[in-house]
C-alpha cells in the first residue's frame, strides 16, 4: 500500500500528470504516491515525468485498461 | 562527423538552464490553443520554468472571457468520429454561418466526453504553476484590446522582451 492515492481515472493528457505533480506537492520526501489512471499515454508519460523530476517509479501495472503507479518522492 | 551521439538528452548549452522552455502563442481557435497550454503546464509540473509570449491571434487567449471556436473551413486534417466512421466537411459546407459554432459546440462536446481539459481550466493551472505570460504590447494596439479585459496575471512586453526570454531559454517553441 502507498502512503498516497489519486484518482485520476477518465482525465486524459496532461491532466493526471498536472493532478499528479499538485498531489505530490502534499506528499512529505520519501513517502509513496499511488495514482490510477485510465489514460493509455501515461504509461509513457509517468516514466518521463519521473525520470526528468527525480521521482522513482517504484511499480507500474495495467488491470482491464485501468493503470497503476507507484511513485516514490525523492528523500 | 556529427556531434549528436544519440537521442536523448540534448546537449547542455554553457550558462542556459537546462530547465527553461518558452512558448511563442500565435493562435487562437480552440484546437490550436491546446498545444501551448498543454505543453506549458506539463513543462511547469516537470519542474521547468516557463515562459509564454502571446502575439497576434493568441493573444485574445488570454481574455478573462473566452468563447473558442474551431473551423472546419480549409481544414482537410479535421475529420469528427461519428458512429465509427471520420466525418470531414466540404469547404462549401464549412462556409455556411452558424456551420463552424455547430462543429466548435461538437468539438467541446467531444473534449469532456473524453476528460480533456478545457483552455480555460489550464490556463488556471498554468497561472498558478506561475508560468510567466507576456502580452505583446504591439497587437494589444493593433486589435485594440486591454489588460483590463484580460486574465491578472500576464505582463506588457515587446519583441526584445521576448528575446531576451530566448536567450535564457533552453527549448523555444513557436505555435
Amino acid at each position: 500500500m502507498a502512503d498516497h492515492f489519486l484518482d485520476a481515472q477518465g482525465l486524459n493528457c496532461p491532466l493526471p500528470i498536472l493532478r499528479a505533480k499538485k498531489a505530490l506537492k502534499g506528499v512529505p520526501a520519501g513517502e509513496t504516491l499511488e495514482i490510477l489512471s485510465t489514460d493509455a499515454g501515461s504509461v509513457a508519460d509517468f516514466a518521463a515525468f519521473c525520470r526528468t523530476t527525480g521521482n522513482e517509479l517504484l511499480q507500474q501495472g495495467e488491470d482491464g485498461g485501468v493503470y497503476r503507479f507507484i511513485l516514490r518522492k525523492p528523500a | 562527423m556529427s556531434n549528436v551521439a544519440e537521442f536523448g538528452a540534448p546537449a547542455p548549452i554553457p550558462g542556459i538552464d537546462p530547465n527553461t522552455m518558452s512558448i511563442i502563442v500565435t493562435k487562437g481557435s480552440l484546437d490550436w490553443a491546446y498545444p501551448p497550454f498543454i505543453l506549458a503546464t506539463t513543462a511547469a509540473a516537470m519542474g521547468l520554468k516557463v515562459s509564454m509570449f502571446f502575439t497576434f491571434y493568441g493573444l485574445p487567449l488570454l481574455m478573462k472571457d473566452l468563447n473558442l471556436q474551431v473551423s472546419s473551413l480549409g481544414n482537410p486534417a479535421m475529420k469528427m468520429p461519428m458512429m465509427g466512421l471520420h466525418m470531414g466537411m466540404p469547404n462549401i459546407v464549412s462556409a455556411i454561418p452558424g456551420v463552424d459554432a455547430a462543429a466548435s459546440r461538437m468539438m467541446k462536446n467531444l473534449m469532456k466526453g473524453k476528460g480533456v481539459a478545457t483552455i480555460e481550466e489550464l490556463r488556471e493551472l498554468a497561472v498558478e504553476a506561475e508560468v510567466r505570460m507576456i502580452a505583446c504590447q504591439m497587437t494589444m494596439d493593433l486589435f485594440e484590446y486591454s489588460l483590463h479585459d484580460m486574465i491578472d496575471g500576464p505582463e506588457l512586453g515587446g519583441a526584445a522582451t521576448y528575446i531576451e526570454v530566448a536567450t535564457k531559454s533552453h527549448i523555444n517553441l513557436f505555435i
